[in-house]
């Protein structure tokens, strides 16, 4: 069961968490609980997987580069060639996805020429060519992703079936 | 803004999560060989310049109830693209919204958002919805849903 008190922390604190020396002090004294409170309840929340971390969330292309690809493969084909390109240690997110372009993946690296240099060596070791869309531009609007939490939600913790999540950058 | 070596190793030492202690930016400061109020500072400055976007929880939207998500991908004209994709981009249910370079004649779209619900009827209510925003400016568009996922690490950088 979610409280008011893990809904105001899930949904409050996407941005702005404090940047005091005891943040969560800071937290604590907004919403009248103590220190201690919010320490446990966001490890709580950590430890259920509800959220990911609390961190910082960097523009894109500003600690190396990054790209998004796509491949055209055949059914038969796309297991093997999915696993050479998760193989990649540049490639953070692999998705099969319902199209004709049914592999999409985003890889990143330092420069952008060790990033074309790497998709030559995926597509010669796949067999088939990359379509690449790197980013023109990015519409980004400092709004958080408001979460419709009902407040008796059960919480669920069956493993991920398939469906991608979001990501966060 | 230019992001030098230390600026760096505060994003990396942040990006995946701050230390849950009463004092984490002290701690990250310790390991960086810093202090607490300087480590702060340049975040603040980052913040400010835009290297870093927020500082905060990500929420696991997948485990909160949000299984469906659907990549939509618009046909749009060229000379409004900007226009557009800030109309989109600050819908509530769009999480991003990117202007990406077409591959004619194979792939005509060149406006990406990713769209999230908690249903498969809530994803395309949702298109139906930017199909609206986007009016005449929409010559065609697609929707991928993701069949399965067969890599996800938290972001790094590679070489």
């Amino acid at each position: 069961m979610l409280s008011d008190f893990y809904m105001q922390l899930l949904n409050d604190y996407q941005q702005d968490f404090p940047l005091t020396p005891r943040p969560y002090l800071a937290i604590a004294e907004s919403l009248g609980v103590s220190e201690d409170d919010v320490l446990l309840a966001m490890q709580e929340l950590t430890d259920q997987t509800l959220i990911n971390r609390i961190g910082t969330i960097i523009k894109p292309n500003k600690m190396g580069k990054s790209m998004l690809v796509a491949m055209a493969v055949p059914e038969a084909q796309l297991q093997r060639v999915a696993g050479i390109v998760s193989s990649f240690s540049e490639v953070n997110h692999n998705y099969e996805r319902e199209n004709r372009f049914n592999l999409w993946f985003v890889l990143m690296s330092s420069t952008g020429e060790l990033l074309q240099d790497t998709l030559d060596e995926i597509e010669q070791q796949c067999g088939y060519s990359t379509m690449r869309l790197p980013l023109v531009a990015d519409y980004f609007i400092n709004l958080g992703f408001e979460l419709d939490l009902e407040r008796d939600q059960e919480l669920d913790r069956e493993p991920d079936n398939g469906c991608d999540r979001l990501s966060t950058n | 803004m230019i992001v030098d070596e230390v600026d760096k190793q505060i994003i990396l030492a942040t990006q995946a999560g701050l230390p849950l202690v009463a004092q984490p930016y002290q701690a990250i400061a310790a390991q960086l060989d810093l202090t607490a109020e300087e480590v702060m500072q340049r975040m603040r400055i980052m913040q400010e310049n835009g290297i870093i976007r927020r500082v905060g929880a990500v929420p696991n939207h997948y485990k909160l109830g949000y299984r469906y998500n659907g990549m939509t991908v618009w046909d749009v004209v060229d000379e409004q693209i900007d226009y557009l994709g800030q109309l989109i981009g600050q819908l509530d249910f769009v999480s991003h919204c990117y202007h990406r370079p077409r591959h004619l004649p194979e792939w005509p779209y060149n406006l990406f958002a990713m769209v999230h619900s908690k249903t498969k009827t809530g994803v395309t209510e949702k298109v139906n919805i930017i199909s609206q925003e986007l009016g005449e400016f929409n010559r065609q568009q697609e929707v991928l849903y993701s069949t399965r996922i067969l890599k996800k690490t938290g972001l790094r950088i590679g070489r």
